[in-house]
């Protein structure tokens, strides 16, 4: 597969993208069924006659996935459909037991919306406005594990085993129009696209938006043209790109293969092709030349949707405020920079600050956490920080202690860790770890004495005015203790034993 | 209006996942052909400003609510399964995705 | 014969609330029966003698300490193969699902449990319900007790011709075009297809999801007013189930006068194709009706004549979509699973040898109606002709408070005469089907014998959307006012077997 170089190809072609997201929806129960739709659980378990497309079963919809799909449309600044109606999309697949998804065709519930991204690129940050075709509901398929042959591919195996726990799980999909000019920051605005709308449907709490685990899915389907005003070009379809950082190399993978292709005066096929995540290359699938007849048709066994004017406008009064907007607020409100923000928000503590914030640490301190030692352990561990067993209110009590002079940095950090162990309380933990600092003057001046005794000529340096050289009294002090002691606490009793003024 | 051919009743076939040898492929589309020249009547009154009727009772918006209900366990599950293996329905292999 | 099993279940009921009977001794006897007819007959493709057993001592008990009211308790029945019920095989007269059986109940069975109502067994039917005379079973045929050489109708023809044989005094159709109906008249038994929307379509293995509506099939009017009442009423599990109060059908089915009633002859259901001895009993029971009191006029409805075009398309699409399912893969019949067939391939010869030419037919009508190029010019088309017979039927009812047809334009005709002619065989159904396309509701019942063939004739009352009523309220009339000139039920003449 030969690629032409990025720079090259941006200035031979103008890109033209669309982007196609699933999300699933954090409800309780199922799309049409009262499933469960939590992971986990052992297969074929969460399911029942409708999910399993049993004979005679029948759909019923889930109100708080249409509730949800509202929402989603809504702040996507959608219109919403009054009436509209689920289809049926014929196609036999083994992971869908109907042999037909219930979805939604040219009656979707939310369309022609926008959402507006910035983009941080070399020249600084610029807006562009995606435009939103539609967003629809749909259902999600069952999982296919492919046996034999190379593990986990579908390519070579000898048979598939299938479990239908997620058949069913509700789906929205959110459709971009053509997005246009964009240029070299095609890739740039494809990630910031995807990641503009997890914040946007973590904001609604509509769902856990959790790439790594499939519940937010993008499909990039992207096309090249001489220039701005050129046709469209004959498109791929990268499916299941699942993480930022790939729908910008896919991007601009698929870029650099379509330009050498044109280059060469092949003609690009119209195709699905797969995203390998370890290569950074896309590789054909089924080719679209025959195109799918999908022969949809309305859903009998549904009736229509027709949401009341009312009923919109009360959804929309439980929007949350845009993330871009309330982003700008906050870094305002705490005095930061543009890069100290940003850190906040890369490392997906933006809602974890504020909630520690509210529980009354300071900026500083709330930030300090999130993005210091909890980052440092969610990252060790494989996990989001929100996932971590410690509160808002737990740091704010942690804080409370330190100012108070109980714990000092070090042992706030152990403090944290048996809160991350589950171990109980601050206070059980504090007491069964033994970690309270030493605030006993005379346990303290002994413990000066001692180090003194071992270190005569320390006691020359300080009264000769080398005040640094008290550090490692106060070193040895710590280790004495085994840190539980308040080093300034240390520092002062030592000058005042030595009758010196840090002054 | 509609003389289905033999091509035409294989790709229909495939569609709709019928494994169907040359002398049924022949015989229905013959069959299909006759009856499709019949229903084609519909077009003679399906003018443009009629509405069309997918449900014929009116009703709109029924919901469930999202409340969890039972599943099935395992065992209820796999009771009709023509093949099962580790907890999970086998099928023959996949060609390709989708 | 046992007198028992002659007697009308409203009868049947009475006798075992008051402990002259058990319902164990009532079931007992139509177990018998089957043994001895259904050789001949073949109206069951499954009889649950255990189970129908259990649960007849069960009720027994439940009447013997009060804690069961219902109208029916104790009383058997017969249930078409395609409304699942727990544990017991559900073929719907397919190969595909051979040795089906469904982990859950249908929500008509439940009403049924709940009803105190014994199942038997479950009854033969033209293959997923596709066919006018159940020659489409997979299983073979069922035959008319009136004539074990003629079709017993379809697709429900299992359960009318249980009823014509007394081998049950209750039985449950589904009607989509006419499969309850249908039957019914060919076999001088009743059969209601209720309003679409009032009996739970859950746990009904779907021909055509739009069109399919489970009904009661009885051989008196009272008997069938009862079992409507036991299982109708709004169901959460489906969407499309009506959450009003439904008429009340058994007050209805007491009526003794027309006087002053309206009601329409449709003018297009009953001249060219209806046979002689048809068109017969039928003008004598328009007459009849005169005579009675009711007023009747001629109703044009000038869109019924594209009713069978529109049907013979939404069907067979939403049959496409329906029967996608059965592939082999979760239940059912698996063909070629040899390790060397991929899953598409597989798929294909299951559905290729699991499914009857008459569903194979259907499918690929279907899939070619609802494919893109074709959609709008005849899916789309057949869609607005609902529209236009849904008109038809509101202006029609605008004038008169039911409309009458003849149920089927023949009489039961020879087993094998119209198996290979699609067309021939479609055209049974040209006087039920607008009722189902337009999702209200209609009643047939026997009013004679057609002179040349001496086979029973059935008439076609048609009501409005949730006026189910209706039928009741004239059926009831007629019924009583034909035994008083035969002197006898109608089902009394059926031949010995
Ligand atoms: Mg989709
Ligand atoms: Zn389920």
């Amino acid at each position: 597969m030969n690629l032409m170089a990025f720079d090259e190809a941006i200035e031979q072609f103008d890109p033209v993208m669309g982007l196609e997201v699933h999300v699933e929806l954090s409800t309780k129960s199922k799309m049409f069924c009262g499933c469960r739709t939590d992971f986990g659980g052992h297969p074929n378990t969460h399911v029942c006659p409708v999910c399993l497309g049993l004979p005679g079963a029948l759909p019923v919809v889930n109100a708080k996935a249409v509730e949800s799909a509202i929402r989603i449309g809504l702040a996507l600044n959608c219109e919403i459909a009054a009436w509209c109606r689920f289809a049926r999309k014929n196609y036999f697949y083994p992971d869908m037991p109907k042999n037909f998804q219930t979805s939604q065709y040219d009656e979707p519930l939310c369309f022609n919306g926008y959402l507006d991204v910035d983009v941080v690129t070399d020249e600084g940050t610029k807006t562009y406005r995606i435009e939103i075709e539609r967003a629809h509901m749909e259902e999600d398929t069952g999982k296919a594990s492919h046996q034999g042959g190379q593990t986990g591919r579908i390519h070579g195996a000898d048979y598939s085993l299938l479990d239908y726990n997620r058949a069913g799980i509700p789906l929205i999909e959110i459709v971009t129009k053509p997005i246009l000019h964009t240029g070299k920051d095609a890739p740039l605005v494809a990630k910031a696209y995807v990641s503009a709308l997890r914040d946007l449907l973590r904001a609604l709490d509509v769902s856990d938006v959790r790439m790594e685990q499939g519940s937010l899915r993008c499909d990039v389907n992207l096309s090249l043209r001489k220039d701005a005003t050129s046709p469209f070009g004959t498109r791929s379809e990268t499916k299941n790109v699942n993480s930022l950082r790939s729908i910008e190399r896919a991007v601009r993978f698929e870029i650099s293969r379509q330009a050498a292709m044109l280059d060469e005066g092949k003609k690009v096929i119209q195709e699905t092709r797969h995203w390998h995540e370890d290569t950074g290359e896309t590789t054909a699938g089924r080719s679209k030349e025959e195109a799918e007849d999908y022969r949809y048709f309305p859903e009998p066994d549904l009736v229509p949707i027709a949401p009341s004017r009312d009923w919109v406008e009360e959804l929309r009064n439980t929007l949350p405020e845009n993330p871009a907007v309330r982003r700008s607020r906050l870094q305002a409100e705490w005095g930061i920079s543009d890069h100290d923000m940003n850190s906040v928000v890369s490392a997906g503590a933006l809602d974890l600050v504020v909630n520690t914030i509210a529980a009354g640490v300071s900026h500083t301190a709330a930030r300090k956490w999130w993005l210091g030692e909890l980052s440092r352990i969610a990252n060790d561990r494989g996990v989001e920080l929100g996932e971590l067993a410690i509160t808002p209110h737990n740091l704010f009590e942690i804080e409370t202690l330190i100012a108070g002079g109980t714990l000092n940095d070090k042992l706030a950090r152990n403090v944290i860790e048996g809160l991350l162990n589950n171990e109980g309380s601050i206070s059980t933990i504090i007491q069964a770890r033994g970690l309270t600092l030493v605030s006993d003057d005379t346990a303290l001046l002994a413990a000066i004495d001692e180090a003194l005794a071992q270190a005569p000529d320390v006691v020359e340096k300080i009264q000769q005015g080398k005040l640094q050289a008290a550090g490692a009294i106060v070193g040895a002090v710590m280790k004495a203790t085994r840190g539980q002691a308040d080093a300034a606490k240390v520092k002062e009793l030592l000058f005042q034993k030595l009758g010196v003024s840090e002054e | 209006m509609a003389e289905l051919s033999r091509e035409q009743v294989a790709h229909l076939a495939k569609l709709a996942r019928l494994a169907l040898s040359d002398e049924e492929l022949e015989h229905y589309a013959q069959q299909l052909g006759v009856i499709l020249d019949s229903v084609a009547k519909v077009t003679e009154v399906a003018t443009a400003d009629i509405k069309p009727t997918s449900h014929a009772i009116e009703m709109t918006n029924v919901f469930r609510e999202d409340e969890i209900r039972p599943s099935f366990s395992s065992e209820t599950t796999s009771r009709n399964a023509p093949e099962w293996e580790d907890e999970r329905f086998r099928v023959p292999r996949i060609l390709d995705e989708e | 014969m046992s007198e028992l099993i002659s007697k009308n279940a409203v009868e049947l009921a009475a006798l075992i609330h008051s402990g002259e009977v058990t319902s164990e001794e009532v079931t007992k006897v139509h177990l018998d029966r089957i043994d001895s007819v259904d050789e001949k007959v073949h109206a069951f493709l499954f009889v649950d003698k255990e189970n129908a057993m259990a649960s007849a001592r069960e009720v027994d008990a439940a009447i013997q300490s009060g804690t069961i009211a219902s109208p029916l308790a104790g009383v058997p029945l017969a249930l078409k193969d395609v409304l699942t019920m727990k544990d017991v095989p559900t073929t719907c007269g397919s190969k595909i699902l051979q040795g089906w059986k469904p982990q859950y109940d249908s929500t008509v069975v439940a009403r049924l449990r709940s009803a105190g109502i014994v199942i038997l067994g479950k009854t033969n039917m033209d293959e997923f319900a596709m066919g006018s005379s159940t020659e489409y079973s997979a299983y073979g045929p069922t035959k008319n007790p009136w004539d074990l050489s003629r079709i017993p109708g379809g697709s429900g023809g299992g359960s009318a011709a249980s009823l014509a044989a007394f081998e049950a005094p209750l039985a449950i159709g589904t009607d989509t075009g006419g499969s309850i109906r249908q039957p019914a008249a060919v076999t001088g038994t009743v059969g209601v297809k209720p309003t679409y929307g009032a009996v739970s379509r859950y746990g009904l293995v779907a021909l055509a999801s739009s069109l399919d509506q489970a009904g009661p099939c009885t051989r008196s009017v009272m008997d069938a007013a009862l079992l409507h009442q036991a299982i109708a009423g709004h169901d959460p599990m489906d969407s499309t189930s009506i959450n009003t109060a439904m008429p009340n059908v058994v007050d209805a089915a007491k009526n003794q006068s027309i006087k002053g009633m309206k009601i329409g002859l449709v003018k297009q259901l009953g001249g060219d194709g209806y046979q002689v001895g048809v068109r017969k009993r039928f003008d004598e029971v328009v007459e009849l009706l005169g005579s009675l009191g009711a007023e009747v006029v001629e109703i044009s409805c000038p869109s019924f004549e594209y009713a069978l075009a529109a049907y013979y398309l939404i069907l067979p699409s939403e049959c496409s979509s329906n029967l996608a399912k059965f592939d082999g893969m979760r239940y059912g019949l698996r063909v070629g699973d040899d390790g060397k067939h991929s899953v598409e391939e597989v798929m294909s010869l299951s559905r290729a040898e699991g499914f009857g030419p008459e569903v194979k037919r259907r499918i690929m009508l279907g899939t070619f109606a609802l494919s893109s190029g074709y959609y709008d010019a005849y899916y789309g088309s057949a869609q607005k002709v609902r529209t236009l017979i849904a008109k038809d039927f509101n202006d029609a009812f605008a004038q008169v408070d039911v409309l009458i047809s003849p149920t089927a334009p023949t009489t039961a005709f020879k087993i094998g005469d119209k198996v290979d002619d699609p067309l021939a065989m479609y055209l049974n159904d040209v006087a039920t089907i607008p009722v189902n396309l337009a999702g209200n509701c209609a009643m047939s019942l026997p009013i004679g014998l057609a002179d040349e063939d001496n086979l029973p004739v059935g008439l076609q009352i048609m009501a409005p959307v949730m006026a189910d009523d209706r039928l009741y309220f004239l059926g009831a009339v007629i019924e009583a006012a034909l035994e008083s000139q035969w002197g006898h039920r109608f089902i009394d003449k059926v031949p010995a077997l």
